[in-house]
């Protein structure tokens, strides 16, 4: 009889512990991110997976999140928004994750939102388009500037300049498109007017005829190129090339060190609206934002040896703001996060300092933008004040 | 009347790109019958090795001569690893594969290179002339001169030498040829290997101007193609012609039509010649054996 | 006859027994989306594969036909107010009649100018659709209303599952049934030998255009099912990539296959789901598989197995 109760009390215990065991293992905080790390689309989404791996690894090592370690799973939808969509049902059913941070473009992060919408797991997206966070979803948040707002920054600027009628030149990507609709819509407001328009294919290598075009209409004081990839780089040329003397405005979407090489000495005077990160060594010392974007550009450029991008940067902010939530609500269940992360305030990232509040799921305002010219190779900072 | 220049000269520039592109098709169909989809992926293995090559030290014109031999490897490999063994198969198998094969390298070049995109320094630097209120890029210079110096390169390599005549030989009969002893294998896979030469060269000369990546070769075999069968698929100067004819249409339909369109011109290039006349400009026509 | 007829129906009645018994060994809902998927692409090749198998023409555009079918139940019900269920079909009467319009000039072409015409079509309803954003939403896309059928709200990847399942059933049934058909035996002449077969009072451009139409259908539908499951459509739908895509999965599955092309679609869906972590690879993978196949089993899978199981008989 003793014998028996020993033996029953030994199996319960360790199934007791078994199961306890495996509790420790299963309590993961674990992450999704479905990035369009091939395809038209891999300038963004390469250095926001490495970002997340990077920072994830780094959070680990320091013990994790509330004593978790956070599990992130990647997978790449190579820019098509099906493939995007199938991992999301993936990484809900499959994988069982918490949250997710992903959606490099707009596309994608649409075809996801139901997915996660429909399970109420918080989606902090990385794409650009106004239409993710307008109108508000519950489950729905995002850390990248508006292309509403980047049109809003450059009107500012042109306006300051007293330059009122400007020329719109954009890609037909859904990036470009998306912010010359955006442009479009917030022009009257900003006291401009589009005088002409005219677009050119992603994947085109000549915009002098288009340019031409623009030259010869009388009265535009400036143009701006909504789009992003090698299109900018190769209108700035052409602009050049074609001795075009009005002010040149790009958008965020060329916010990279690379666009400064590849356009060459044609960059010099091209003005475009860009997170303080593309230019963490000029910040003043005591602008708020200098610490966090110092330290995320020599981590990355440091692990990866390749120049920051504001790309990553958005995905660093997506992962901190989502770690920060965990940390307050003290748990990882996903309505509690969920509601923490609608709390989120003053958070300084790399993107701007953002609130979020019910009404804003993605909580920057214009001064997140910095406005900055190229100037002999370089970014330099034009403070609100100057024109 | 400014303007009408700049969109011709504009037109001249990409529409050389397009004549070299064709002219690879051109002479691989002659030799063999296939349409090469991946004729565009020997243009962007030009730029792109070169670009690669150069990044590692080696000096730019050495990287260039590199990717030349390179690219030309590659052709050759594509001829014997997947033409040839496949030799028999109807066309639209032979264009299956050289679609398969532009896809595949396409898929390498993202692994082996990146997925970013790049330039080259231009040869005799980046300040265009101004030629009656137009503005052209030397670059532009060099391409037109680059494709005019291939086009009478491989003239005179037709005309003149034994293996241009074995190319014609083969060409009007690939049986006949192979009976009075001229060894088809090994010449058909030289056209592929001059082929992607000639992809190449346009490249290199072409990165300077519109930037490459791992991911430009599509667009521009299709193009290429177009221009190809404009100017008669089968006639090398009708590739030559077909190439400035399709750049002219696309930079003046971009100037005075819309430029939203601008890729569809050829495409609608494509279908019209389809239609209306498949010998194209200088092509002849097809006589089905029964 | 009766053998023949069995033997039919044997080769369906496999595939749906395997259809019903897959499910409970589902551990979630995952699994369910991939088999909606599969089904769903294996509709489309099947349309594809009486094309380019059995009346030996190519397309290399057929992706636009799914872009036609998925955009008519984006498009129809979010402007026009009309349910969802009538834009499948029709989706699927605009795809057979641009397919009209368009396969007669395009089908009198043969070989490589065929296969390049199909694909400049493919091409130009890609550049359409992502041009005309105010209809399409442009490169971005656009939601697709979710299909309600008499008050039942259509969703889940179980639901799509089931229905995609059945669907490619019937059209299976319906090509098994074309081919057995005396159009069926005429496009069987034309594959050989267009000349012979008009001579022998075949109409040859009648037939091409109907085989052209009945595929063209077939992919609208498919396309239909993708945007109403998805819930969101993009221009990449028509893609140059897509139809490839297609293509592989006839030439993988085999030619002339209605299994085949089940095959065919299960390995270019799945595969790229077990293989994420290579998916760097995924386009030297497709390349390969397509010049490998178009090379040493131009036959495919499923004609390949057959023969060696049918030699084995023997």
């Amino acid at each position: 009889m003793v014998t028996f109760n020993r033996t029953v009390a030994t199996v319960a215990c360790s199934i007791a512990v078994l199961f306890a065991g495996g509790l420790q293992a299963s309590a993961q905080v674990k992450i999704g991110s479905v990035l369009s790390v091939t395809g038209p689309a891999s300038f963004l989404g390469d250095p926001e997976k490495r970002t997340l791996e990077m920072y994830v690894d780094a959070i680990n090592a320091q013990g994790g999140v509330k004593g978790q370690k956070v599990q992130l799973i990647v997978y790449d939808d190579g820019g098509d928004a099906n493939n995007a969509r199938t991992f999301a049902t993936r990484l809900v059913e499959e994988d069982k994750i918490v949250a997710m941070i992903g959606g490099t473009t707009t596309g994608s992060t649409l075809a996801m939102i139901p997915v996660f919408e429909d399970t109420q797991i918080p989606f902090i997206s990385l794409a650009g388009a106004i239409q993710i966070i307008e109108p508000v979803r519950k489950w729905v948040f995002k850390t990248p500037h508006t292309d509403k707002m980047a049109c809003e920054k450059i009107f500012a600027d042109l306006k300051r300049r007293n330059l009122t009628t400007i020329a719109l030149i954009s890609g037909t990507d859904a990036f470009g498109k998306s912010m010359r609709d955006q442009c479009v819509v917030v022009a009257p407001k900003s006291g401009m007017t589009i005088a002409y328009e005219e677009s050119y294919g992603p994947r085109d290598s000549d915009m002098t005829p288009q340019l031409t075009n623009i030259r010869n209409k009388a009265g535009v004081q400036a143009v701006v190129n909504p789009g992003f990839g090698q299109g900018p780089a190769i209108v700035t040329r052409n602009y050049r090339q074609l001795g075009i003397s009005a002010p040149l405005y790009q958008s965020h979407g060329v916010a990279s060190k690379q666009f400064i090489e590849l356009a060459g000495p044609a960059a010099d005077g091209v003005r475009l609206p860009a997170a303080a990160l593309l230019v963490a060594d000029k910040l003043a010392d005591g602008d708020p934002q200098k610490t966090v974007v110092v330290n995320y550009s020599r981590t990355y450029q440091g692990k990866t040896g390749q120049a920051v991008s504001t790309f990553g940067g958005h995905a660093y902010d997506g992962l901190m703001i989502f770690v920060q939530a965990v940390q307050r609500a003290q748990s990882a269940d996903k309505a509690k996060v969920r509601d923490e992360i609608e709390k989120t305030k003053g958070y300084v990232g790399t993107g701007g300092i953002v609130n979020i509040s019910p009404s804003d799921h993605m909580g920057l305002d214009l001064s997140a933008f910095r406005m900055l010219e190229i100037k002999n190779g370089d970014w330099t900072l034009i403070s609100d004040a100057k024109s | 009347m400014a303007e009408f220049l700049q969109f011709f000269f504009s037109g001249l520039t990409v529409g050389a790109v397009y004549a070299l592109v064709a002219l690879g098709f051109t002479l691989i169909y002659n030799a063999s019958d296939v349409i090469n989809f991946a004729q565009g992926e020997f243009v962007m293995l030009g730029g792109m090795a070169t670009v690669f090559l150069a990044l590692t030290g080696v000096p730019l014109p050495l990287a260039a001569l590199l990717a030349i031999v390179i690219t030309a490897a590659i052709g050759l490999a594509l001829h014997r690893f997947a033409i040839e063994p496949a030799h028999g198969a109807s066309p639209v198998a032979l264009i299956m594969i050289t679609i398969g094969a532009s896809v595949f390298l396409r898929g390498v070049a993202q692994i082996i290179f990146d997925k970013r995109f790049h330039s080259l320094p231009p040869i005799f630097g980046g300040e265009p002339f101004r030629l009656w209120g137009a503005a052209i890029l030397p670059q532009g210079l060099v391409v037109m001169a680059g494709a005019a110096v291939i086009v009478l390169l491989l003239w005179q390599f037709v005309d003149r030498t034994m293996l241009g005549k074995a190319v014609i030989a083969i060409a009007a009969n690939r049986l006949a040829a192979r009976l009075v002893g001229i060894d088809t294998r090994r010449i058909v896979g030289l056209c592929f290997a001059i082929s992607a030469a000639i992809g190449a060269v346009a490249g290199i000369l072409v990165t300077p101007i519109t930037l490459t990546s791992y991911d430009v070769g599509t667009l521009l075999a299709l193009k290429g193609f177009a221009a190809a069968m404009l100017g008669g698929i089968g006639s090398g100067l009708g590739a030559v012609i077909g190439g400035l004819l399709l750049g002219m249409f696309e930079t003046f339909s971009a100037g005075y039509i819309s430029s939203k369109y601008k890729d569809a011109v050829a495409f609608l290039v494509i279908l019209a010649v389809l239609f209306a006349m498949p010998q194209g400009v200088l092509g002849r026509g097809k006589i089905e054996r029964v | 006859m009766r053998a023949l007829l069995s033997h039919r129906l044997a080769g369906l009645a496999a595939i749906a027994a395997i259809t019903v018994l897959l499910p409970p060994f589902f551990p979630s809902l995952y699994y369910y989306r991939v088999g909606a998927l599969v089904f769903i692409f294996a509709l489309a090749a099947v349309g594809l594969n009486l094309l380019m198998g059995f009346a030996g023409q190519v397309s290399l555009g057929h992706a636009g036909f799914l872009g036609i079918g998925g955009y008519a139940v984006a498009i129809a019900p979010t402007y026009l107010g009309l349910p969802s269920w009538t834009c499948i079909f029709g989706g699927a009467l605009l795809s057979g009649l641009v397919a009209f319009l368009v396969g007669r000039p395009i089908l009198r072409l043969k070989g490589h100018y065929l296969a390049v015409a199909t694909l400049g079509f493919g091409v130009l309803v890609a550049i359409v659709l992502t041009n005309e954003a105010v209809w399409t939403g442009g490169p971005d896309g656009m939601s697709v209303p979710q299909l309600t059928l008499f008050t039942w709200r259509v969703r889940g990847s179980d639901t799509w599952y089931w229905i995609a399942a059945a669907s490619f059933l019937l059209g299976a049934t319906l090509a098994l049934n074309l081919v057995d058909s005396p159009t069926g035996r005429a496009l069987k002449a034309i594959h050989d030998s267009e000349v012979a077969s008009s001579v022998l009072g075949v109409d040859v451009a009648r037939q091409k255009l109907a085989i052209f139409v009945v595929s063209a259908v077939y992919a609208s539908v498919a396309g239909s099912y993708l945007a109403l499951f998805n819930g969101h459509i993009t221009p990449d739908i028509s893609g140059f990539l897509r139809s490839i895509e297609l293509v592989a999965m006839v030439v993988l599955g085999g030619m002339g296959s209605v299994a085949g092309s089940l095959v065919g679609a299960a390995v270019l869906v799945v595969l790229p789901q077990i293989l994420t972590a290579l998916h760097d690879y995924e386009h030297m993978v497709l390349g390969l598989i397509l010049m490998g196949f178009m090379i040493f089993l131009r036959q495919g899978i499923m004609p390949s197995l057959i023969a060696v199981v049918a030699g084995r008989r023997t």
